[in-house]
Order: C-alpha cells, then sequence, then structure tokens
C-alpha cells in the first residue's frame, strides 16, 4: 500500500498488491511482526557499521519483495525530506569538536555523526517497512491487524479509509470540475480562498451525512458495535523459515551492538 | 392484519418546515406499493422512518402487528424487513463482498460456518457468484447495486423496502434488477421515479405530495 505515498497512479484502485515476490506468500502477520522488530533493534543500535548493516538488510528485503526499485527509493527519499532541516542542524546544535564554522556556528564531528546515524536509521526502517508491509493489499493489512489484536476501533477505522477514501477523492474531483466548468481558476486572492473554503466545507458535510447514512445501514442489518471478518490467515512453514532467518539476523546485529559497546 | 401500518405520520428535520404533514400507509400480505413524488417530497424519509432510522414527531409505526417506538423495538423491525439504500456506496461497508453479505447474518448470531453458506446461497440465487472475493470499492455501479440487494436478502427479510433502486443502472443491469425482483416473494415498499419500472414491479402506485401519501392518479 505503498503507492498511496506517490500521485502518479490513482488511489487505491491499483493497490500495489500483486508484485512482491517471494516476500508476498508470507503470512501478513509475519510480515508485519517482522517490520515492527526490524524497526525496534534498528532504534536501539547506534554503532555505525551495525546501522549500515541494518540498511543493506532492508535492501536485501527489497530485493526479495521484488518491488520496483526507483518508486520505492523515491519514496524512501520523500521520507527523508521530513527530517532534512534536522538534519541539517544537527552538526550545529550538538556541541563537540569543529569541523567548520559557518556565520559563526560551528559544526561538530559529534553532530554529523548523530545526524548519519538518524539518517541510516529512518531510511532503514522505511525502506523495511515499505518491503514487508507496502506490498500488501490495504485490506489484508487490516484484517492481519485484527488478528493481531489490534484494537477494533483502531481496525475499524482503517477499514472504514481504505473503503471511503476513494469516494471522498471521487467527490472531490466531481466537485473541482464543476468549479472548473464554471471558469474557476485557483490564484492568490480571496475569492480562490474562499471557494476552496466552500469546497472543504461542502467536503466535510457531504462526510459527516454520509457517515450517518452508512451507520444507519449498518444498523438495519444489525450492527452492534463488532464487525465480523472472514479471512483465513494461517502461519505455516514458510512463515517459521522466515521468522527463524529475520529473527537470528537481527539477533546478529544486537549482539555486535551489545559487543561494541562493552568494549 | 398489515405488515407495516403508518398513521398520521408527521416528521420535521430540525430547523426546517415538516416534510411529512400526515402521511399514512398500510403494507399487507403479499402486496407491492411503489410510491412516486417530487424530489424532496420525503419518499427515503418515509421509508427511514418505517425501519426507525428516524423518530416521527406525532403518528403511529406499527410493524409486524406491535407499535414501535423505542430503539429497542426497531432491532426486530429492521431484522425483519430489508432496506436497500439509495446510494450503494452507503451501504457496502465491508471490504470484500463476501464480508459485506456476511455482515448481517453474523449480526443475526450466525456462525461462520453458517454465514458463509449464506453468502453463497445468496451469490448463487442472484448469479453473482463471480463477485464473491471482489473488493466491494472496486465494482462497478451495477455490481454495487446488485449487491447491495444481495446484501439485504441474506438477511431473509419478511418486507422489501426498496429506495431508487435504478439510480445509476444501465439497461442491462435494470433488466437484471427487474428479473430478479420478480422472482422474489417478499412484499414490497419501492420508491422510484421511473414509470416503467414501477409498472413492472408493483401493482399498487401511491404519490407522495405536500406531506401526504394518496393513490396515485396516474400510475
Amino acid at each position: 500500500m505503498g503507492h498511496i505515498l506517490t500521485l502518479e497512479r490513482q488511489t487505491l484502485s491499483d493497490t500495489g498488491a500483486g508484485h512482491g515476490g517471494a516476500l508476498a506468500r508470507l503470512d501478513p502477520r509475519a510480515r508485519i511482526l517482522g517490520a515492527c522488530a526490524f524497526a525496534m533493534v534498528t532504534v536501539v543500535c547506534s554503532w555505525m557499521p551495525v546501522l549500515v548493516a541494518a540498511l543493506l538488510m532492508a535492501v536485501g528485503l527489497m530485493w526479495l519483495s521484488r518491488v520496483p526499485v526507483a518508486p520505492t527509493l523515491r519514496r524512501m527519499a520523500a521520507m527523508d525530506s521530513f527530517i532534512i532541516f534536522l538534519l541539517a542542524l544537527l552538526p550545529f546544535s550538538v556541541p563537540g569538536d569543529t569541523i567548520f564554522t559557518l556565520w559563526g556556528f560551528a559544526a561538530s564531528w559529534q553532530g554529523l555523526a548523530l545526524a548519519v546515524e538518524i539518517l541510516l536509521t529512518a531510511n532503514a526502517v522505511v525502506l523495511a517497512l515499505l518491503s514487508l508491509v507496502g506490498t500488501m493489499e490495504p485490506v489484508t493489512l487490516g484484517h492481519a491487524l485484527s488478528r493481531l489484536r489490534v484494537p477494533d476501533t483502531l481496525v475499524h477505522l482503517l477499514m472504514f479509509t481504505i473503503r471511503y477514501i476513494d469516494v471522498l477523492r471521487a467527490e472531490y474531483l466531481r466537485l473541482r470540475q464543476a468549479m472548473k466548468m464554471r471558469g474557476f481558476r485557483p490564484s492568490t486572492n480571496w475569492h480562490s480562498y474562499r471557494s476552496f473554503g466552500y469546497l472543504v466545507g461542502m467536503m466535510l458535510v457531504r462526510a459527516i451525512e454520509r457517515s450517518e447514512r452508512v451507520l444507519g445501514a449498518m444498523k438495519c442489518r444489525g450492527f452492534a458495535g463488532r464487525i465480523p471478518l472472514l479471512e483465513t490467515l494461517a502461519y505455516g512453514r514458510s512463515d517459521a523459515l522466515f521468522a527463524a532467518g529475520l529473527g537470528a539476523a537481527l539477533l546478529a546485529l544486537f549482539a555486535a551492538e551489545i559487543a561494541h559497546a562493552a568494549v | 392484519m398489515p405488515l407495516f401500518e403508518l398513521a398520521d405520520i408527521r416528521f420535521g428535520y430540525p430547523g426546517q418546515a415538516l416534510i411529512l404533514r400526515g402521511a399514512s400507509l398500510a403494507l399487507h400480505e403479499g402486496q407491492r406499493l411503489s410510491i412516486t413524488g417530487p424530489n424532496g417530497a420525503g419518499k427515503s424519509t418515509l421509508l427511514r422512518i418505517m425501519v426507525g432510522l428516524l423518530r416521527p414527531d406525532a403518528g403511529r409505526v406499527v410493524a409486524f402487528g406491535k407499535p414501535r417506538r423505542t430503539e429497542a423495538e426497531f432491532h426486530e423491525v429492521r431484522r425483519r424487513a430489508g432496506l436497500v439504500f439509495q446510494d450503494p456506496d452507503d451501504q457496502l461497508f465491508c471490504p470484500t463482498v463476501a464480508e459485506d453479505i456476511a455482515f448481517g447474518p453474523l449480526n443475526l448470531g450466525k456462525t461462520r460456518a453458517e454465514a458463509v453458506a449464506i453468502v453463497d446461497r445468496t451469490l448463487d440465487r442472484l448469479d453473482l457468484m463471480h463477485l464473491r472475493d471482489r473488493i466491494t470499492y472496486k465494482l462497478s455501479g451495477g455490481e454495487k447495486r446488485l449487491v447491495t440487494l444481495a446484501t439485504v436478502l441474506a438477511m431473509e427479510p419478511e418486507v422489501l423496502l426498496l429506495d431508487e433502486p435504478t439510480n445509476a443502472l444501465d439497461e442491462a443491469n435494470e433488466a437484471r434488477l427487474v428479473e430478479i425482483l420478480q422472482s422474489l416473494p417478499q412484499p414490497m415498499v419501492l420508491v422510484s421515479h421511473d414509470a416503467r419500472f414501477r409498472a413492472k414491479i408493483a401493482s399498487e402506485s401511491l404519490r407522495l405530495a405536500d406531506g401526504v401519501l394518496a393513490p396515485d392518479p396516474a400510475p
């Protein structure tokens, strides 16, 4: 479901499922737990070689999951744009041995090391997440989370988002087209701001009304707070192999980190 | 004894004038009623009042032989009367078609195996088996409509309430819907603007205008 992050393809009509290679045949729960374990170990570690190894592992997972490389790396880079300012400022905000001075502010080696550490950690985690969870059909993700005992309310929230995001988008596009047909061209003036305000307001009102109709339809069919899901997830031999392999690799990373810290 | 009896129903949405001003209706076993009327006359509102999604300001709703006033009293009504909504997107909210159809039976306390059997039986009867594992938001408009009918029929309702079921249907899908509805044994209340469609399904026609139901002069 990582495709939602880029706009070139239509949201949800193409779900990003279908590819996924060897990993696609694994139980979704194994993939989610694997991604979580990977994230935890990577965040805990801070020795540079271990982080580089983690990033390489994530690249390996990406290769195993057969996701298209260029779009996946672009999505990863999109995440980097959120932390770029933090990374750029770290060398200046962390005290330590000076590398160079810019307009009177000293950049430190320690700060630079911290920035690189964060960069490696974040990219490794996101890449692993995109490879393991991002290749899942959104609906499957919901089912798997529900089976992993994630609270019902959160799973329902995810399921309703999956179900209605496209309806809302279609509604937005219809309204937008109707505006265009009457010669609306957005520019920097109060008329444009007001019109967009109306558009957003109208979508909110319609969404609320729709939610009331949906609740009515659910009540008509005896809704009493639970949405039963019909999925047939079962752990198999390949899941055990995957868990053992990933577990061993993560353990090795963690052991290396501990050994380094002990020295 | 009528299945449904609405007597002198008055209803207005908050902050607006009364939309129903003393509407009365009776639906008997074996009867197929159609309701027509101008936009905003309150046709959908009337169906919602019948299953208790809206409460009238005044008037009496009697369903399956008992007066119904509270939410708890309407639970049984909703189990025995199936309402097909105007917009299929309002009704299909589960990820897959099979899950959406199983939602009602599971709420009625059926086991998963029983629910799956009902799903298969219903889809088979409507000749929609090919849609079983499709994802609801990826269905076409016509498919969505037929699946909403399946979700309601899966609860084996004694009465069907249909709100503009031909909305956004092409000719082929409309013909399919007519065929299905004609084959069903249930009494129905059908809200539709389409006179030809009404004539094919319902034997009697009512007109809702100025908040009151009256026999349609030109059915």
